[in-house]
């Protein structure tokens, strides 16, 4: 990734949002929870949106460190590690009570599951297939607009 | 390159040859049969005046062929630039490349080969910059994981650069992948083999690019093309030596023990086989490291005592830069950095912010990211520490004041920090690099005379964003210029694989603004990748 913290931050919400959204959508029924389907639906788009708003601050913290690189790049594996820290802080919000709009309690195993394939499936998609439909992007620092 | 790549070398590609009634090559091969009485060559008139009228043309007896766009080079900037074309719909008979190469990579390849990258090694170049691929994707590692059936390249893109060498693709590989996108696109039916002379405005707008055909294949010594929009792609003008050496072989008519690394130089490695040899090496960047590797790899092989001294004049000892944010890793002479640039040029921050920067503020910037470098690749960090520790292999730090021969073998008399020092070795391989002004170029240099281009902060062609050659524009035409001539706009990385498809995507953009093609928005990328997927013509 070469990204701009413009960049960083389009491709985050906009990758989110789709591929997130529609992986959210997938796995839904399949979710280790015990609630109604509308429940666990508003429990994970409300995770998706905390994390989509957390990762503002995120991208903005990775791209200071990252003036620390020469090459200016985000190497592809901190894409994939930074799953860990970002988890746990929205992990430890929601035990908190502190994100809005969770209603009732979403279980360990099914956050996990959730946030690891919908991690997994942007990071997938950002380090491959983006540059089809997108042949701009790349050489914008990720911006799509 | 002022010299002809060897034409004794085996042809590594079957050359197609175009139908005679393909309705793609009728536009380009007419003109030889279409002869028009006069001398056919230059007339003064035509050589003094910047614009020039059809009428003059006419007059000087040299055939015109009607081409829309035209690109001049017919290596690896014009062969990206005519892929962007061809995937954003333009056909084959309103495309045309002016070349002397008879395949698009030739003249990489020549290169690659004799700074000792032959196919089955690596060349230094990103996984997602692939030539003949606009969109990068499947990456090189990918395709190698397939192809190869094997998880490895995968594996070292995921965790590169930390914890393993920068994946770069094998050189092999990337020239099949040229091939097989060069059939795709056409390539064979949009050339035409000859020498451009030069490139003149014409009254009315447009431009008139003269060709000088392949001897005997036409009737006039100068075929003119008539084209709306020009886009030059001419690479490096030439070879140039380090002073001393230069004035050495010429003294001396030696060309056999002073020797570039970016000629033939084959007999170095084979002396070495025989005997003793010391090789002194000039030079601190990729190629000097291809050098060192096929010495130090050899000695292995075959059991040598091959002593090797490397002469640094810039000697980097370890990191530099002027705050903790500019900082780049160097050590025992080298600078290290992954690429031909720092990584963020290719689309990142350097890349955003070259793109405000004007004058003296771009100077500097490049200045900031310049120096001789080379990549830090894990292996060869092994060898050289081996060679130290040995003491086979040397580095020193310094100029050379002059070279003499002596009783057989070549004294370099070395300005070093501690005074001078004498260094006999057998052979002095220069691997300092391709550069040569512009103007030593003819085109180029008739460009600069004639046609209103101007000179960028480091000396090169003055180019727009969109790539288009400052001060050229003539009427409704223009004239775009990418690759190394380009070298010091607001694009950094120019001389590259991307940089040269960051070039003809600015370049595809500002034709479909100017309407002469289609701008390739999402739907046409999708479905143009998945023609390039299944091999079909765009």
């Amino acid at each position: 990734m070469l990204p701009t913290l413009g960049g960083r931050i389009q491709t985050r919400l906009i990758l989110l949002a789709v591929v997130g959204g529609v992986v959210t959508l997938i796995i839904g029924p399949l979710l280790p929870i015990s609630a109604p389907l509308s429940v666990v639906y508003q429990d994970t788009f409300v995770i998706l949106a905390a994390v989509a708003v957390l990762g503002i601050g995120w991208e903005c913290l990775y791209h200071f460190g990252m003036q620390w690189r020469w090459e200016k790049d985000w190497p592809t594996l901190f894409g994939l590690a930074t799953a860990i820290p970002e988890g746990l802080l929205v992990w430890l919000l929601l035990k908190a009570g502190a994100i809005p709009g969770i209603s009732g309690t979403v279980p360990a195993a099914a956050f996990v599951i959730d946030f690891a394939l919908v991690w997994l499936a942007v990071w997938l998609v950002a380090n491959g297939p983006m540059r089809v439909p997108f042949i701009r992007w790349r050489f914008h620092g990720g911006r799509l607009v | 390159m002022t010299d002809q790549p060897d034409r004794a070398q085996p042809e590594t590609v079957q050359r197609r040859r175009p139908a005679a009634d393909d309705a793609g090559a009728v536009a380009v091969a007419a003109t030889p049969h279409g002869a028009a009485p006069g001398s056919g060559d230059l007339t003064d008139e035509l050589l003094r005046s910047d614009q020039w009228t059809d009428e003059m043309v006419r007059a000087a007896g040299i055939p015109v062929t009607d081409i829309p766009f035209l690109t001049i080079g017919g290596g690896i900037g014009s062969f990206v630039t005519v892929d962007y074309l061809r995937i954003a719909g333009v056909s084959t008979d309103r495309i045309a490349v002016l070349s002397n190469l008879d395949f698009a990579w030739q003249t990489y390849e020549y290169l690659t080969r004799v700074s000792q990258i032959p196919r089955p090694e690596r060349i230094r170049s990103d996984s997602a910059s692939r030539p003949d691929n606009i969109w990068g994707f499947p990456s090189y590692a990918l395709a190698e994981a397939v192809g190869e059936r094997t998880f490895a390249p995968l594996w070292q893109v995921l965790i590169e650069p930390i914890w393993a060498d920068y994946y770069t693709p094998k050189a092999g590989r990337v020239f099949a992948g040229l091939e097989r996108e060069s059939q795709r696109i056409s390539w064979s039916q949009m050339l035409v083999k000859g020498q451009v002379r030069m490139v003149r405005k014409r009254q009315g707008g447009g431009y008139f690019v003269i060709l000088t055909p392949m001897a005997g294949s036409a009737p006039t010594k100068r075929l003119a093309y008539r084209a709306e929009f020009v886009h030059l792609a001419v690479g490096y003008p030439g070879l140039r030596f380090l002073p001393e050496l230069q004035e050495f072989r010429t003294a001396h008519q030696d060309f056999h023990h002073v020797v570039s690394a970016y000629e033939e130089h084959e007999h170095v490695y084979e002396a070495a086989r025989t005997k003793h040899l010391v090789v002194m090496l000039r030079g601190g960047g990729i190629v000097a490291s291809r050098v060192l590797a096929r010495l130090m790899d050899d000695r292995a092989k075959y059991g040598l005592s091959t002593e090797i001294v490397h002469l640094f004049r810039t000697y980097i000892s370890s990191s530099h830069g002027p705050n903790a944010w500019n900082r780049r890793k160097g050590a025992h002479g080298f600078a290290y950095q992954g690429f031909n640039y720092p990584k963020s040029v290719w689309g990142g921050q350097l890349k955003a912010r070259v793109r405000r920067l004007e004058g003296d503020d771009r100077g500097k910037a490049y200045k900031l990211m310049g120096g001789t470098n080379t990549p830090y690749r894990r292996r060869w960090q092994a060898q050289m520490q081996e060679g130290r520790d040995a003491g086979w292999y040397r580095t020193m730090a310094g100029t050379v004041e002059q070279m003499r021969l002596d009783q057989g073998k070549i004294i370099s008399v070395v300005k070093t920090q501690t005074g001078m020092v004498e260094v006999a070795a057998d052979f002095v391989v220069d691997c300092t690099g391709l550069e040569a002004d512009i103007a030593e170029h003819r085109v180029l240099a008739d460009l600069l005379e004639h046609s209103g281009a101007a000179r960028n902060p480091l000396g090169r062609l003055d180019v727009e964003r969109t790539f288009e050659l400052r001060g050229s524009g003539s009427g409704p035409g223009v004239m775009y210029a990418s690759g190394a001539t380009t070298l010091g706009g607001y694009f950094p990385g120019v001389d590259t694989f991307l940089g040269l498809q960051v070039a003809a995507q600015e370049i595809a953009d500002d034709l479909a603004r100017r309407g002469f093609c289609r701008r390739i928005g999402t739907f046409r990328s999708i479905t143009q990748w998945l023609r390039w997927a299944r091999d079909q013509q765009p």
